[in-house]
């Protein structure tokens, strides 16, 4: 019980040290001064959301089980911050260059508010129309390889040969066949989804349980009925999967597509602002780059949840 | 409507792993009434299997033709219903979805929603419509596929084990469900079982077979009155024939100096 009540505010008692210690030592000479103390404002938000919680979990079982299961992570990460506060900002111990105070850091979200949400539009609708164009093709093909033999012969080596190279590779070629450098990325995050939905659909269907067909087939359901009402659902967790890595490939394929030839994105602002080395901005960047990818892979779950419920009983996941 | 199936000389030969070929069925000729139950019985690994898949048209014999009615069976259709060992359902849908998924593939569901009911009712799943095959007991989804079976109204229903995963309770319940269907030859019921008691008591005719190559060894017409009572003197002399005739065909291939 007390252990339990420990592991509740542990999040909370992580955030008042890094609070503490942040407000103690001060900021080393060497760093150049932030435009505010946007740190400490970072962890007064999570600890006031924290709070919210922690009163929350008195009255509803739900919310302290969950308290309960995260706090304790929130505070590690709290924690790290803490020393990374402790490491950059304070002593300065690591070249102020690459290594810039956290405050800065945290300030960039502010101060280039602006242009991160274009960046955030920009990539969302690439990734958007490059995804859309890769999964409709990727199923359609591995739908085909998979029901169908003679296609299977002649594009099954053809997916074998060419999924496997990254996508961006074939960047020094797209950028010329294309007439912009937008279509070209998208051509790269299309190629770059295609080829593991392809591969996971047709597996998907090929491992079908014969005698799933046979059912059906003595129920009277036609060629098509067949595929659509047996083979597909049956294969969709293979599907997922194959979704699963398309995503995770995507965001690879966007990124690096963004350094190429894009005007805005953020793939573009980490390669700009690496080049006039403000390095903060590149971090702040990365954290908005995982913040945003987290969010996309927490979505296919929740879709997965959705469609494959019947898994449930079935696979443990 | 019910149908007639006339087995004519059917023959069928596997290949195994290793390549060699496997006489499973040899010149085997049966047939069997419109509206009559009929049981196979034979030592496992015989070609029972094989044979109602035959008939389905799941996987068609090599030699020799099977009829429904006058119409050569070539590859399988809803009028041969059949009820697999294992219940199969899609665990994807839900039981309702399940048992009308014949309906639905065949376009005529919208006007049979009453035959759903009617057999959801009939092996006692009401309440279950909603839930999906992993949350029902083995014993509850095999009585769904064989509502799933039943609903498109086959003239024939070819049952393999249908019994053989439930325990012995249940068992006895869903001979008597399956008979109440059959309802004395509204529709023509072929089963494969390896229990002489059931056969006994739910069968017109039981089928003896033999060891592999599969022929009929004996076919035995069950003369009781129904419902059968399961120890009456006459249930337990067919009991015993059948038994003795098994043993008889199992023996055939053993060493003599096991007598
Ligand atoms: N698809 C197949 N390929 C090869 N051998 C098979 C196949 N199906 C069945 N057999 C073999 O045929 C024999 C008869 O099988 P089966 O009809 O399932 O017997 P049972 O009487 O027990 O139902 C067995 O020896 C089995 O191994
Ligand atoms: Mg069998």
């Amino acid at each position: 019980m007390v252990k339990n009540q420990f592991k509740r505010i542990s999040g909370l008692l992580s955030i008042a040290l890094a609070v503490l210690i942040d407000q103690v030592i001060p900021v080393s000479p060497k760093q150049p001064e932030a435009k505010g103390r946007y740190f400490l404002y970072f962890l007064l938000i999570i600890g006031a959301l924290l709070t919210v919680g922690y009163i929350a979990s008195f009255f509803s079982k739900k919310t302290a089980d969950y308290i309960e299961k995260n706090s304790p992570l929130i505070a590690g990460g709290i924690l790290v911050l803490n020393i990374v506060n402790v490491v950059c900002s304070k002593f300065s111990l690591l070249p102020v260059l690459f290594f810039p105070s956290l405050d800065r850091v945290f300030g960039v979200f502010i101060s280039d508010a602006d242009i991160f949400l274009r960046c955030i539009v920009s990539s969302g609708k690439l990734l958007l129309i490059g995804f859309g164009i890769g999964a409709v093709l990727g199923f359609t093909t591995g739908v085909l390889i998979g029901f169908n033999k003679t296609f299977a012969y002649w594009f099954n080596p053809l997916t074998k040969i060419i999924g496997p190279i990254p996508a961006t590779s074939w960047s020094p070629l797209v950028l010329s066949l294309f007439s912009t450098s937008y279509q070209a990325a998208v051509f790269m995050i299309a190629l770059s989804v295609w080829f593991p939905i392809t591969v996971m659909t047709s597996s998907g269907i090929q491992n079908v349980q014969q005698t799933y067909f046979e059912v059906a087939d003595t129920l009277g359901a036609g060629k098509f009925y067949k595929i659509f009402k047996v083979g597909i659902p049956a294969s969709l967790p293979s599907v997922f999967l194959g979704f699963f890595y398309a995503t995770t490939g995507s965001f690879v394929t966007l990124v690096t597509a963004e350094m190429f030839g894009c005007k805005i994105g953020i793939g573009w602002y980490l390669n700009w602002q690496k080049s006039m080395m403000l390095y903060a901005n590149v971090y702040a960047g990365l954290i908005l780059l995982a913040v945003l990818c987290n969010l996309i892979i927490k979505l296919l779950f929740v879709l997965r949840g959705k469609l494959l419920g019947w898994q449930k009983g079935i696979i443990k996941w | 409507m019910v149908g007639r199936i006339k087995i004519e000389n059917v023959g069928k030969t596997f290949e195994n792993a290793d390549g060699e070929e496997l006489r499973v069925l040899n010149d085997l000729s049966l047939e069997i009434e419109a509206g009559s139950f009929v049981s196979l019985i034979g030592p496992s690994g015989c070609g029972k299997t094989t044979l109602l898949r035959a008939i389905a048209g799941l996987n068609p014999a090599d030699e020799g033709k099977i009829y429904l009615d006058d119409e050569v069976v070539t590859k399988p259709g809803h009028e041969r219903g059949f009820a697999f060992q294992q219940s199969n359902l899609y665990p994807w849908l839900s039981i309702e979805k399940n048992i009308s998924f014949g309906l639905r593939a065949r376009g005529i569901y919208k006007d049979k929603k009453e035959d759903v009911k009617h057999y959801i009712d009939m092996v006692g799943l009401n309440g279950f419509e909603k839930s999906f095959p992993h949350q029902l007991s083995g014993g509850m989804n095999q009585r769904a596929s064989l509502a799933r079976a039943l609903v498109g109204h086959p003239k024939v229903l070819l049952l393999d084990e249908p019994l053989g995963a439930l325990d012995a309770f249940t068992r006895m319940n869903m001979q008597d469900e399956i008979l109440k269907i059959w309802n004395g030859g509204e529709i023509t019921m072929i089963m494969v079982t390896h229990d002489v008691d059931e056969a006994v008591y739910m069968s017109d005719k039981v089928v003896v077979m033999t060891p592999r190559p599969a022929k009929i060894e004996q076919i035995i017409d069950i003369k009781l009155a129904r419902p059968r009572a399961r120890q009456d003197y006459d249930f337990l002399k067919y009991r015993t024939k059948i038994l003795e005739i098994l043993n008889f065909a199992g023996q055939k291939n053993e060493p003599e100096y096991y007598l």
